[in-house]
């Protein structure tokens, strides 16, 4: 509240008004009824379970022989990392607007409650799908656990940097909101979702290879099946994409919280 | 003590940017109580809003060397999907207070019974200023910022107010917006009238008060 606090002290109001933040995302959006938070991560993994029913059911190993459950729920588990925290933040403000009369709320704890409830969300979702079928025994327990982390740790940050792009550019100008949604939709069969870059004629490796989401997804997919599958990835290249998006993000964040923003 | 030194504040509208603000000084001291004179539009409430923090002026400078409120009473800094409840502990773990402390304090002067567990779009007027003033009440500050605490409530209601801030609080600052003059006359020894971007600094409030009766009656 007044000016000039301790580092510490800054932490300590960083902590307690994010997590306010946090409950009241999760109030506002899955409410007190039925299983109410819990909707978190269940939401993402009806997602994914559908999508693997349909897999499944429609037997579409997209050219490849690995376990389709395996195949599915490591490919479209990233897919909610970075297809759905740039789509939470586009409309954040306009959510939270009044609660930026609180000098203690600035744009970026917005942001970061948003995200860290997505991919919390996400990352839930992606760890009960691997028991819940693992339990059944349809896939077998992650090969390399760490692996399978890091891919995941460098998809989230890609997707919320991107998603801090995207949310504070759609705040200066509003086609961008619009035109993400559109283009999320012609990334989803590029992202490596649905496809193994093995499989894919060498001239296409290449080019699905310029995407930077493919990098995180083939590094999830060695980590989880191991010696099975044949990766082809650089998570250097990943990170580049992620620096950059993290410094554009920022960038954006600073402009729109001191020119745009009420 | 807050100061403004030369702010000024524009905003973009159809067809360029209208100067709400142009250049405005403003000194509030600790224990001041100051008034704000405008009519509808004149930019009282984004005075308001620059002094808070909640907004950045264009140029100029502003100085905070107190902790500054958001602006109470009328219920723009809660949120309307939330219930008075879930509003009232988000806004207590935002300031650090512990909620339960203060419940019996907020349903009492609130006065909402059980249209607390309610969310905020379905209180009238009058409720949504009795609960904004009560959650207002419950973070100590050294300057008040009240936006229009007039405009709402019935004459308990603005009894209640009273109470609040000019017996219990009245050795803070308080910056007082206002177009119906005769709730806060009483207590403040200083009043500026903003007009057309410009601000009107008087020796008394009397003068000030004279001022902006004879800007209303040329319409």
């Amino acid at each position: 509240m007044v000016e000039g606090c301790t580092l510490q002290e800054s932490f300590a109001i960083q902590w307690r008004v994010t997590k306010a933040l946090v409950m009241r995302e999760i109030l506002d959006r899955y409410g007190r009824h039925n299983i109410g938070f819990m909707w978190m991560f269940f939401e993402p993994m009806l997602f994914t379970l559908a999508v693997t029913a349909l897999w499944t059911v429609a037997g579409m190993g997209h050219g490849s022989d690995f376990p389709i459950v395996a195949f599915a729920i490591t490919g479209y588990s990233p897919v909610l990392l970075w297809r759905n925290m740039p789509s939470r933040c586009e409309k954040a403000v306009q959510a939270n607007h009044t609660l930026m009369h609180h000098r203690n709320v600035k744009l970026m704890d917005i942001y970061a409650s948003r995200l860290l409830l997505e991919g919390g969300g996400a990352t839930i979702s992606f760890f009960l799908l691997t028991i819940f079928f693992g339990s059944l025994g349809w896939v077998s327990m992650p090969y390399n656990l760490l692996e399978v982390a890091f891919g995941w740790i460098m998809m989230a940050w890609f997707g919320c940097s991107l998603a801090i792009l995207v949310g504070a550019s759609a705040e200066r100008l509003e086609f961008i909101g619009i035109l993400w949604h559109p283009t999320s939709y012609i990334l989803f069969p590029l992202s490596g979702a649905a496809f193994s870059v093995d499989t894919l004629p060498p001239a296409f490796q290449t080019a699905v290879l310029y995407v930077p989401m493919v990098h995180a997804v083939e590094c999830i997919r060695e980590g989880f099946l191991g010696p099975l599958y044949t990766a082809h990835y650089d998570l250097s290249y990943l990170a580049c994409w992620n620096l950059a998006l993290s410094i554009l993000g920022c960038a954006q964040m600073r402009y729109v919280s001191r020119k745009i923003i009420a | 003590m807050v100061t403004l030194k030369d702010v000024t504040k524009r905003y973009p509208i159809h067809g360029g940017d209208r100067i709400i603000l142009n250049k405005v000084s403003l000194c509030v001291n600790k224990g001041e109580k100051l008034e704000i004179l405008g009519r509808n539009g004149a930019g009282k409430s984004t005075l308001v809003r620059l002094l808070s923090g909640a907004e950045r002026p264009d140029s100029g400078k502003i100085v905070r060397k107190m902790s500054v409120s958001w602006p109470i009473a009328f219920g723009e800094a809660f949120h309307n999907y939330l219930t008075g409840l879930d509003n009232l502990r988000l806004i207590c773990r935002f300031y650090n207070v512990d909620w339960r402390d203060k419940l019996d304090f907020v349903q009492d002067f609130s006065e909402l019974g059980i249209y607390l567990r309610e969310p905020l779009v379905h209180y009238s007027s009058g409720m949504r200023a009795r609960l904004a003033f009560a959650i207002s009440m419950l973070i100590e500050f050294d300057c008040y910022l009240i936006d229009e605490v007039a405009a709402v409530g019935d004459s308990r209601f603005h009894q209640k107010c009273h109470t609040e801030l000019f017996e219990k609080r009245k050795d803070r600052s308080m910056v007082i917006v206002s177009h119906s003059p005769d709730f806060i006359r009483q207590h403040c020894e200083d009043a500026v009238v903003l007009v057309d971007g410009h601000l009107h600094h008087f020796d008394t409030v009397d003068q000030a008060y004279e001022y902006y009766d004879r800007l209303m009656a040329m319409g």
